[in-house]
């Protein structure tokens, strides 16, 4: 396996694990119920404030230990990026953005179909990680198929 | 059918250049060894750019190394 792919499924994998952690400690004793429509954007509006530099965060340090854990284990440089990786990313990309359009599209329905606050958030959420499930797997395929 | 109408010697290049290897190519044409691999493959159909930069570096014309096969496959 390349250095491309391999840093494809660690996206991939990052992409999955730090929502899933993020959310389940948020959601872990489901803080949200019972709260009014003001209290929800609240506590909406922070969740996904504090979620936004913690996710940074993860992905910077979990790119660091895969850059250092890879090189160590294989001796292999780390691959700068050509214009095979530059289309790769871009076509992936066009991709995820329209998944990441439609959950955007689908929450938006969900305050037009009268769902609680909730529905919207949990829409773009959603549309946000699968977007990225499609993305990076995507790549993968890409470089691994071609195209 | 649009796929791999492009094909290149590229492999052949590489052994009469005295098995010249995949990294040394791709260093001297600035790209990832899994670039060239992915050419060689047909995976990969390069930039004008970077095909000529690869008969550059084996010092043929652009059309010794990469050909196009116009001919349906159906």
């Amino acid at each position: 396996m390349s250095y491309q792919e391999k840093r494809s499924l660690v996206n991939l994998i990052s992409a999955i694990i730090v929502p899933g952690i993020y959310f389940w400690f948020v959601f872990s004793d489901s803080p949200e119920i019972g709260l009014n429509t003001d209290e929800l954007l609240k506590f909406w509006g922070t969740t996904m404030i504090t979620y936004i530099p913690i996710a940074i965060v993860a992905r910077i340090v979990i790119h660091i230990l895969f850059g250092i854990s890879n090189a160590i284990l294989t001796k292999e440089k780390m691959d700068k990026m050509d214009e095979r990786d530059r289309i790769i990313e871009l076509k992936s990309k066009n991709i995820g953005q329209a998944i990441f359009g439609i959950g955007l599209v689908s929450a938006m329905a969900t305050q037009a179909l009268d769902y609680s606050v909730t529905a919207l958030f949990a829409c773009i959420i959603i549309g946000g990680v699968v977007s990225e499930i499609f993305e990076n797997s995507l790549q993968l395929r890409f470089y691994r198929r071609g195209f | 059918m649009a796929k791999h109408k492009i094909s290149n010697k590229i492999r052949t290049l590489r052994f009469m250049r005295g098995e010249m290897t995949q990294q040394q190519l791709a260093e001297q044409v600035d790209v990832t060894r899994q670039t060239i691999v992915a050419i060689e493959k047909g995976k990969y159909s390069p930039s004008l750019e970077l095909a000529f930069r690869i008969a550059q570096v084996f010092e043929v014309p652009l059309h010794e190394v990469f050909s196009y096969d116009d001919k349906d496959a159906s």
